[in-house]
């Protein structure tokens, strides 16, 4: 994909990137400040979606000492970030990041508003889908995965990354939707069956 | 049905065109494995399966921003968060952020959490019998300068033993994230000391399979950033992922 590193002198300044190292376990004391569970709090006049679920390890036990961050685009599928040069008008007070750490049980939460649809590689579009972070202790270098939305099954089947996953491991990226409108659940296995689809980015 | 099942409408025309450039992977080497058994704690927290490669689109280049409206002028300096100075060897942590093509990353924000002198950290989960320092939490963050200059003035972490293995002891360290300006380029790492005789036998440090990689974790006793009578100086660049000079052919066109 990439050409090999100081392949030529125009590559002359390249130089590797840094090692990632884990969170350990005490990634609290650092990353805390900035937990945002609430992504629309500044946010008037959308409807609100409740992204919930549990961690659990290859055991199946919870991961109590996990951080999640999420990344998301608006409800237009506008991305808060200059990269994104569309003419939009983006959501005010939207910014589009969240960071939730997981309790004893394993779970975390985020209420948010539902993305939109964001342009997919080589024309057409993506399903909507929150972009997900994992940082915890045992993990040397974060895991990256997406959650899809169950009640999306006509965007879902035309999704250029869900439908390049093995068919019988798509259902690990894909949010249920809860009895109450709204609410979501998306649960994540590190390791083993019903392991959770992670992606490099 | 939801109303974001329909394509926005500019889907129906085709649309100009816009080329994406993604960001380049990483060295071979650089990065640790998710299993390392000697870091017991991956065994039942690395996945089984291979990850799947995700194509680049506005998702992984585009990514959350910061900016000092949340940052406290002392957020910088871990040594002046409490009334009183905490115990131990004052420090000044400094460097750059720049990108794999040798460019300064502005604007970044910079989170450290580090143990205090003594090697404890102000954390249920850590029971290591040695002191909490009321003056010191531990925790600071800054957003880098405009040549992706970062600094931090705190206290030299200590030591600390861990339960990984007998006799297990965690060299000192200063835990460093980072954001970049895409979702690709979020880093988080560990800042060590020079000269630290635990660094070989700790298998975090050691599970970075190149050699070189791993000696850039250590951070460089810096005569430059010393404070006279005040301070010792040590040096830590961060290098994040860079972006392909080149646009990705024909996969990577963004409708705009």
């Amino acid at each position: 994909m990439s050409p090999a590193p100081h392949a030529d002198d125009r590559h002359a300044m390249r130089q590797p990137t840094t090692s990632s190292q884990t969170v350990g376990p005490y990634l609290h004391i650092g990353l805390t400040w900035l937990n945002t569970a609430n992504l629309i709090a500044n946010v008037a006049g959308v409807r609100s979606i409740l992204v919930a679920g549990r961690i659990v390890d290859g055991d199946g036990a919870p991961v109590s000492d996990a951080a999640i961050e999420i990344w998301q685009a608006d409800a237009s599928g506008k991305y808060a970030h200059p990269e994104d040069a569309r003419d939009l008008p983006g959501t005010a007070g939207f910014a589009g990041f969240g960071r939730c750490p997981t309790d004893a049980d394993g779970r975390y939460a985020f209420t948010t508003l539902k993305p939109g649809r964001v342009p997919a590689p080589g024309g057409g579009w993506q399903a909507p889908h929150i972009n997900v972070t994992i940082f915890m202790r045992g993990m040397l270098r974060q895991l990256n995965t997406r959650i899809y939305f169950g009640d999306e099954a006509a965007a879902n089947a035309d999704d250029p990354v869900l439908t390049s996953v093995p068919p019988a491991r798509r259902a690990t990226l894909v949010a249920v939707a809860g009895a109450n409108a709204g609410d979501y659940r998306f649960d994540i296995v590190l390791q083993g069956k019903g392991e959770t689809v992670f992606f490099a980015v | 049905m939801d109303s974001t099942t329909k394509a926005p409408a500019s889907a129906a025309t085709k649309p100009a065109a816009r080329a994406l450039r993604g960001y380049r992977a990483d060295d071979p080497g650089t990065q640790p494995a998710y299993l390392y058994p000697p870091y017991a704690s991956t065994q039942k927290r690395a996945p089984h399966e291979a990850l799947v490669r995700l194509p680049w689109s506005l998702s992984e280049v585009t990514g959350p921003l910061f900016g000092f409206e949340r940052i406290r002028a002392n957020d910088f300096d871990l040594t002046k968060q409490h009334d009183g100075a905490p115990i131990g060897e004052r420090i000044v942590v400094s460097g750059r952020v720049l990108d794999a093509n040798g460019k300064p990353v502005p604007h970044a924000l910079v989170e450290i959490w580090q143990a205090n002198a003594a090697g404890r950290y102000p954390h249920p989960v850590d029971q290591h019998d040695a002191p909490t320092d009321p003056n010191f939490t531990g925790a600071g963050r800054t957003l880098t300068d405009a040549e992706g200059r970062y600094r931090f003035v705190t206290i030299r972490p200590g030591e600390y033993p861990w339960r990984n293995h007998p006799n297990a002891w965690r060299p000192a360290h200063i835990h460093f994230s980072l954001f970049g300006p895409a979702f690709a380029t979020r880093l988080v790492t560990q800042m060590y000391f020079p000269g630290d005789p635990l660094l070989e036998f700790d298998p975090m440090y050691m599970s970075i399979p190149d050699e070189k990689a791993r000696k850039r974790l250590v951070s460089a006793f810096d005569w430059e950033t010393t404070i006279p009578e005040t301070a010792l100086g040590y040096r830590f660049d961060v290098v994040l992922r860079g972006r392909d000079e080149t646009p990705m052919e024909n996969d990577l066109v963004l409708p705009r």
